[in-house]
Parts: C-alpha cells; sequence; structure tokens
C-alpha cells in the first residue's frame, strides 16, 4: 500500500506532559481519517504535527516522502502541500474574501495576480460563496467564514488537507453547510484527516476511524466496523456517550 | 405642603419659561459685566449682586430640571450639563470661566495686540506685541541660512507639498511609485537641494540650518528611519533565535532608559572623540542619528503592542499556508499589527516633533531654539510670551495635522463590520 503521510513512533511532550504516545499512523492517497476522542486527548496535536504547526520530539513524521525535520525548506514545502482548516476559521482580517484565498498562491506559489484570482474564484465557487468574494470576513457568518477558509486552503491545491473541528465554532444551523462542502471534497477524491465529532459526516465519508484517549490511538478500524463492533472498552463508553 | 411645586410635566408651561429667563439673566449679567465693564444689577447691595448670577442660573436650572418632559432639546439639555443640582453649579461655572476669559484674550491677541512697525517701540498698550514675529518670520522658519539661497528650502518643500497633493489625485498604482520616489529618493534629493556644494548650488552648511523648516527636516527624517527601525526591533524582540532576541531586548531597553536630552548631547561632544582623526561626521547628521535611534526604541515597544495583540491563529493559518517568517509578517503580521496601534505610532511621532526643539543642546535652532535666541536680542527682550505662544500654536497646528491623519487612516482601514 502507498502512503502519503507516515507516522512512527511519535512522542511529543509539552513540558513534563506526555501529549502524543507512541503515535503510528500511516495514510494512502485519497485516504479519509476522521479521528475522535475527548477531549485532551492529543487529537489536536497530531494532525498539528503533520503540517509542523506543533513540533515532535520523538518519532519520524513523514509527508509526501518529505521528512520534517529542523529544515525550514522541507517544512515549507510540507505546508505548501497540506492544507490547513481551524475551528476559528483565522481569516485574515485585514484582506477580502478574494484576497484571503488568493494570497497565497501569488506569494507562495509565485503565480500571476491574475491566474491567483481565477483560482480563487474557482475554489469559491466550489464552496458557493464566490457572491462574498469583495467582502471583509467580518462581513461573513461563520458558516460563510469556515467555507471560505476551506477555499483559501483548497488555493493552494494541496495533496491533504487536515481539518482541526471545523465545525465546532459554528452555529448548529451553519454545521451543515460547511459538512456539505467538506463531504463534496472528500468525493473529489481528497486525502483528508478531519478531527471532528460529528459522528454522521464520519459514517457518511470517513475510510477508517481513529479513537485516541490519554494521547494514544487506542483504536483504529474500518468506519463500519469501528460504529457497530468496537473492539475497547474505552471506545465503546466514548461511542455510547456521543450517539 | 409645598409652596412650589416639584418642575414636573404638569407645570412645564410655567416652569420652563422662567428657568430660561433667569439663566439667560445670569448669563447675560456675566456676559455684560466680562464684555463691558458694566454691572446690570449694580443697584442691589455688593455681597448678593456679586453671587446673584450663580443663584440665579441654580434657581433655573432647577425650574427646567422635568424629567421625561417629551421635549426633545430639553431633555438632552437635562441629561448632559443639568442632571442634578452639583452638575447645575459645575455648568454654571464653567460658562461663567468661559465667558470672563474671553475678553481678556480677546484683548492679548487681537484687540489691544500691536501689528504694525518694525521695532520694539512701536508696540505700545498691553496687548501682544505681533510685531516681533513679523520682524523675525525670517529666522523663524529658515535659521540663519542666507536669504539669497532660501528658494531651495521653499523648492523643496513646494515639491514635497506638490508630490503629495498628487498623490491624492492619482491612480492607484502611480501612487505606488510617488510613494516609493517620496521615501527613497526625494529625501536625499531634497537634502542635496538645501545643503548644496554640487550642480552649481552654494554649499550651506548645516549650522546654519534651522526654524520651522530644520524642525521639518529633523522630524520628517527621524520618523522615515525611525519607523523600519522599529519594526525590525520589535520583530526581533519576539524572535526565537536567542541573540537577536537579546540585542533588540538591549538595545530598547538602553536608549529608552536614557533622556533624549543626554543622548543628543552625546551624540554631538562625546562621539566625535572615539572617531579616528581626520574623519568628521556632521553635527546634524549625528542629531538625527541620535533622535531616530531614541525613537526606534519606543516605536519598537509600540509595535511590539500590536504584535502581541493578534490571536496566535493567525500565525498559524499564514504558516500552514506555506508562508515563512517574512512573508507572513509582511503580509500578514504587519499589516494587522500595525493598523491596530496606529493611535500609538501617532502618539510616539507626535512626541519625537516635539522633542526636536531639545537640539538646542548641540546649539541646533529650530523653530523655539531660534525664537529663544531672537527673545535674547536686546532690541527684542520681553517678548517672550509672543514667541512661545507663537511656537506652541504652529507646533499644535502640525501635531493636530498628524492626529487628525491618522484618526483619517484608523478609519480608512478599518475593516470591521
Amino acid at each position: 500500500m502507498s502512503k502519503i503521510i507516515e507516522l512512527k513512533n511519535v512522542n511529543k511532550w509539552f513540558d513534563k506532559f506526555q501529549v502524543l504516545k507512541d503515535i503510528d499512523l500511516e495514510v494512502a492517497p485519497q485516504e479519509k481519517i476522521v479521528i475522535c476522542g475527548p477531549s485532551g486527548s492529543g487529537k489536536s496535536t497530531l494532525i498539528r504535527c503533520i503540517n509542523r504547526l506543533e513540533e515532535h520530539q520523538e518519532g519520524n513524521i513523514i509527508v509526501d516522502g518529505t521528512e520534517l525535520s529542523e529544515s525550514t525548506k522541507n517544512i515549507e514545502k510540507i505546508r505548501a502541500e497540506v492544507g490547513m482548516v481551524f475551528q476559528q476559521f483565522n481569516l485574515f482580517p485585514h484582506l477580502s474574501i478574494l484576497d484571503n484565498c488568493a494570497l497565497a498562491p501569488i506569494w507562495v506559489k509565485k503565480l500571476p495576480k491574475k491566474q491567483a484570482e481565477e483560482i480563487a474564484m474557482n475554489n469559491l465557487k466550489r464552496v458557493q460563496i464566490d457572491d462574498q468574494a469583495l467582502k471583509f470576513p467580518g462581513q461573513l457568518s461563520g458558516g460563510q467564514q469556515q467555507r471560505a477558509a476551506i477555499a483559501r486552503a483548497l488555493c493552494m491545491e494541496p495533496k491533504i488537507m487536515l481539518f482541526d473541528e471545523p465545525t465546532s465554532a459554528l452555529d448548529p444551523e451553519m454545521i451543515k453547510e460547511v459538512l456539505d462542502v467538506m463531504v463534496d471534497l472528500a468525493k473529489g477524491g481528497m486525502t483528508m484527516i478531519v478531527v471532528t465529532h460529528e459522528m454522521g459526516f464520519a459514517k457518511e465519508v470517513a475510510d477508517h476511524m481513529i479513537f485516541m484517549d490519554e494521547g494514544k490511538i487506542v483504536e483504529r478500524a474500518k468506519t463500519k466496523e469501528f460504529f457497530e463492533n468496537p473492539k475497547s472498552d474505552r471506545t465503546k463508553l466514548f461511542l455510547s456517550q456521543i450517539l | 405642603m409645598n409652596i412650589i411645586a416639584k418642575p414636573s410635566k404638569e407645570n412645564i408651561k410655567t416652569y420652563v419659561p422662567i428657568g430660561l429667563f433667569l439663566v439667560s439673566l445670569s448669563f447675560l449679567d456675566v456676559f455684560v459685566n466680562a464684555f463691558f465693564n458694566f454691572n446690570l444689577l449694580g443697584f442691589l447691595p455688593s455681597r448678593l449682586n456679586y453671587f446673584l448670577p450663580l443663584i440665579l442660573g441654580f434657581i433655573g436650572f432647577y425650574l427646567i430640571r422635568i424629567e421625561f418632559s417629551g421635549v426633545r432639546y430639553l431633555d438632552i439639555l437635562n441629561k448632559n450639563i443639568n442632571s442634578n443640582n452639583f452638575n447645575a453649579l459645575l455648568t454654571l461655572f464653567t460658562i461663567f470661566i468661559i465667558i470672563k476669559s474671553v475678553p481678556p484674550m480677546l484683548d492679548w491677541f487681537i484687540l489691544e495686540a500691536n501689528f504694525v512697525g518694525n521695532s520694539k517701540d512701536d508696540c505700545k498698550g498691553d496687548g501682544a506685541c505681533w510685531v516681533f514675529i513679523k520682524v523675525w518670520f525670517n529666522r523663524f522658519m529658515y535659521g540663519l541660512y542666507p536669504d539669497a539661497e532660501q528658494w531651495r528650502i521653499n523648492t523643496a518643500f513646494l515639491i514635497l507639498f506638490a508630490i503629495v497633493g498628487a498623490s491624492f489625485f492619482v491612480s492607484e498604482k502611480l501612487k505606488k511609485y510617488f510613494v516609493l520616489f517620496l521615501v527613497f529618493v526625494f529625501p536625499f534629493l531634497g537634502i542635496k537641494l538645501i545643503s548644496g556644494g554640487s550642480f552649481g548650488l552654494e554649499y550651506v552648511e548645516s549650522a546654519a540650518w534651522g526654524g520651522l523648516s530644520l524642525t521639518f527636516i529633523i522630524s520628517a527624517f527621524a520618523i522615515l528611519f525611525c519607523f523600519p527601525i522599529g519594526v525590525i526591533l520589535a520583530l526581533g524582540r519576539r524572535s526565537s533565535l536567542p541573540a537577536i532576541k537579546y540585542i533588540s531586548i538591549g538595545f530598547i531597553e538602553l536608549w529608552r532608559g536614557v533622556p533624549l536630552i543626554t543622548v543628543l548631547f552625546m551624540s554631538a561632544v562625546m562621539f566625535p572623540m572615539f572617531l579616528p582623526d581626520g574623519t568628521f561626521i556632521d553635527k546634524l547628521i549625528r542629531v538625527l542619528i541620535a533622535i531616530t535611534l531614541f525613537e526606534a526604541a519606543y516605536m519598537a515597544e509600540v509595535v511590539r503592542g500590536g504584535l502581541q495583540a493578534l490571536p496566535k491563529g493567525q500565525y498559524e493559518a499564514a504558516k500552514s499556508l506555506g508562508m515563512g517568517y517574512w512573508r507572513m509578517n509582511a503580509l500578514i503580521i504587519l499589516p494587522q499589527a500595525l493598523k491596530l496601534v496606529i493611535p500609538g505610532i501617532a502618539n510616539t511621532l507626535l512626541a519625537l516633533v516635539k522633542d526636536t526643539p531639545l537640539i538646542f543642546v548641540v546649539g541646533l535652532m529650530e523653530l523655539a531654539g531660534m525664537i529663544g535666541l531672537a527673545k535674547t536680542n536686546p532690541k527684542w527682550l520681553g517678548m517672550a510670551m509672543e514667541g512661545y505662544v507663537f511656537a506652541g500654536l504652529v507646533f499644535w497646528v502640525i501635531c493636530y495635522a498628524m492626529s487628525r491623519y491618522s484618526q483619517n487612516l484608523e478609519k480608512k482601514l478599518s475593516t470591521e463590520r
């Protein structure tokens, strides 16, 4: 099986507190993985290690053939290939939605401005907010902002998309519009790692489910098996509480 | 039972006219007293007469204090300046003081002031002697710069104003070039024009420069250079590289810890001693470097405030898009951080402009320095008041303009709803 992301024996500490313990994870191209688990279990830290927003102290992380290390060049190369969507959207408030999307293609990929804006408009159309392109983030609803953030990540034409609780900061009625975009993206063949508590979404798109607790991967299973026949007691308990 | 009913909506028709009449009467009395030196109520016993405006106004304000009267202007008035007895008194005092202080000010500034003539003897009476300003005006503007060469200063500033003015009317793209020209080319062109020494222009040494033009030159250069240095220091102080971090901290704390006046003194007197023999750096340039570095330290702390106010998510989002340190700061972090601290930046720059008079310690005379010099001229002794009022007004105009500009900038750059 070819793999696009590979984590080998990754350990990470915040001061003395160990947040990730012996994480081994392989992700194949086009695979969709949903990570769930109680808060503080290290799910966010795990995916933030994949584009080195957090540093791991032990083990290897290899993304698309490039190993993450101190090398700034490698880090920036990987970050340009890995899109990330945050819980708090993190759009740039001083730029219009269009500029938010076109900025990185222009300055990181060195595309001409016109081409970058074309790409931006296409992606905004894909998440259905092309009519909001000239507005500023502060003028959009939460759902629209999160869709804009997804479009912004897509503009770099990433091979992998990481989602860090993308719907946790949204009003209930806006969650669906964001999930719809993500389902759409999944059907388009994107490699996705999603940290979320939206189990309906997980059942619909995930190939594999990962359950984490106390910094460890407790269970990794095919989605159907995970929900119908979880092996560990901890997973059973967790599922019984949120389903 | 109450002889006088409490002011309320029922008696509004009688109370408000009486109240307003009493209030106006008290103001009128003070006004006539202050402006025409005539005591309207002079027929009353003197002690009562002295306090009468206050008493009348107080009663008047009491009568019109009707809550929820339904009359819009009355409600606004009551809410803002007449909400209770104490506030009514404060209002009366404030207005009385304003009325009382206008005539003497008017007298000094205009009515009894002297505008014609060309020596101190032409000034008579108690008013200001504006002749002083008129006669010395040229010196106040240009210092000891030779009269025949002053067109060079004028030209330099005219070009500056012309470019700034024109930049409001040209397209965005052209504007960029204008700004680049103003920041990178014009300062050196202007300084060459003013100092001369080539292109057939007579050399004018910087010791002869002075007056308001020197204020502008020093402020402009210091602002131009202290800003980028400050930004770099601010970034340096937050750097994860220990060497850069501690050098920045050391620099900032060193310069913030010494008074500007000692820095200027050192730059003029001590610094040349450390230079190898034969090397010479112009005094003005040394002073400029001193002011620039001094203000850069302050600027750095202001900018750092802005950097710290940004949520961590902005850094993470920029990084996650593959931006490196410089692109992240130039495109995402600094535009937002600087926008946040525009008031603080304006504060620092205003302080800088107002610090320029301190260069007198090294013998350079900008506007305030020139005035200080002129007032000690034997023929013009006793003109300190006129001189410093003039200097105050000029500085106020400059600083107020800068302040307005910063407010406009803030409004223009605001992207919040």
